[in-house]
């Protein structure tokens, strides 16, 4: 099991030009470790996050993407992944963290907390899929997640973290989203 | 427009979608997201399907689009959902979440399935149908019929104004595109 906090903590160290997407308790995480401009939340309605990253894979196709999933709100669009493999957009990281639990509201269980969503990702057509069970292996094939060609799915096991409902408004702000575009006009 | 009672006397009027998917290049959108509709298919998703000019990405639930052209607009792509009604319906709070309460010029192209030709959709037999104008009413989406031919030069300025504006537009299909 993986600390996500600390394995966020790391990844902060990796990134660079990266648009990262985050949404619920990954964001929380995120924004907390690393508040930049390059981010993007997605907010408006759970399980969509993977579906604002492929719009935006497929709008900057220059750039890596990088969407921090959780297991719960991937359940909610599952579709998403057979739309994405068909795409298959080459910029396109997908981490799901998967915890068996919709932390952000109140902790109750996933519908099953058995399900192998690296498999579900291979055979919804995203062939580099993998499942990442410590952190150290996340270490060694970080370089891997975001530089090999996507799209490239990774279901990352992680502890329960803090449960919810933690600070939103200050990610969802119109700001962040124009910041995003400012920093992405500008070619930052 | 008639009530459903008198609809079947009127004559039907015409409408193509080779105007339809012209006015849509004409508002400079080239991709299309789409989960297929039975009243749009033969004359707007196959010819848009073989377009060379048009990048159709097909998604397997409506809500799907949503993200996916609010993703879009941040490489300045424009893009067109087009769906049935019941889709619509679906995606309702995805619609409310991205498309309204982040003022994201999200256009969406919604196929009235069994809407008796020319009858407003409010006066429509079916229960459905009678309710997505008050839906969007409710959004505060602003939406406009297309029945036939002399209706389609609505489209391009409702979706032109969605971009320009930042808001999101519904465009009703009801008549049976040919």
């Amino acid at each position: 099991m993986i600390n996500r906090a600390e394995l966020l903590r790391f990844f902060a160290t990796k990134i660079t030009d990266e648009i990262v997407v985050a949404t619920y308790s990954s964001a929380s995480d995120w924004i907390d470790i690393a508040d930049r401009p390059l981010n993007y939340f997605s907010a408006g309605a759970m399980g969509l996050a993977s579906s604002h990253a492929l719009g935006l894979a497929l709008a900057r196709p220059e750039r890596r993407v990088v969407v921090l999933d959780g297991d719960g709100s991937l359940l909610m669009n599952l579709g998403s992944l057979v739309t994405i493999a068909k795409v298959a957009p080459t910029n396109l990281t997908h981490f799901v963290f998967k915890n068996g639990s919709y932390e952000a509201n109140g902790g109750h269980p996933i519908p099953n907390a058995g399900t192998d969503f690296a498999g579900i990702a291979r055979s919804s057509g995203i062939a580099k899929s993998s499942t990442i069970h410590t952190l150290e292996d996340f270490k060694a094939r970080a370089n891997y997640f975001l530089t090999e060609p996507g799209p490239v799915f990774a279901c990352l096991d992680i502890e329960q973290g803090p449960l919810g409902p933690r600070e939103y408004a200050y990610m969802y702000r119109p700001e962040q989203r124009q910041a995003l575009r400012d920093a992405l006009a500008a070619g930052k | 427009m008639a009530t459903a009672g008198e609809a079947a006397t009127a004559p039907i009027q015409k409408l193509h979608g080779a105007k339809i998917i012209a006015a849509i290049k004409q508002a400079g959108v080239d991709h299309i997201l789409s989960v297929p509709d039975l009243h749009t298919s033969q004359g707007v998703l196959r010819p848009i399907s073989t377009d060379n000019q048009l990048k159709l990405i097909r998604v397997c639930k409506e809500d799907e689009c949503i993200g996916i052209a609010a993703g879009l607009t941040y490489g300045n792509i424009r893009s067109l959902i087009l769906i049935q009604y019941t889709g619509f319906l679906y995606a309702i709070n995805a619609i409310r979440g991205v498309a309204c309460e982040q003022n994201m010029p999200i256009c969406l192209m919604i196929g009235l399935l069994q809407k008796e030709p020319g009858v407003l959709p409010q006066n429509s037999k079916r229960f459905g149908l009678r309710i997505v104008e008050p839906m969007l009413d409710v959004l505060g989406i602003p939406h406009t019929l297309i029945e036939t031919d002399d209706d389609v030069e609505r489209i391009a300025p409702a979706i032109e104004h969605a971009y320009a504006h930042s808001h999101p537009t519904a465009i009703l299909i009801g008549g049976r595109a040919i």
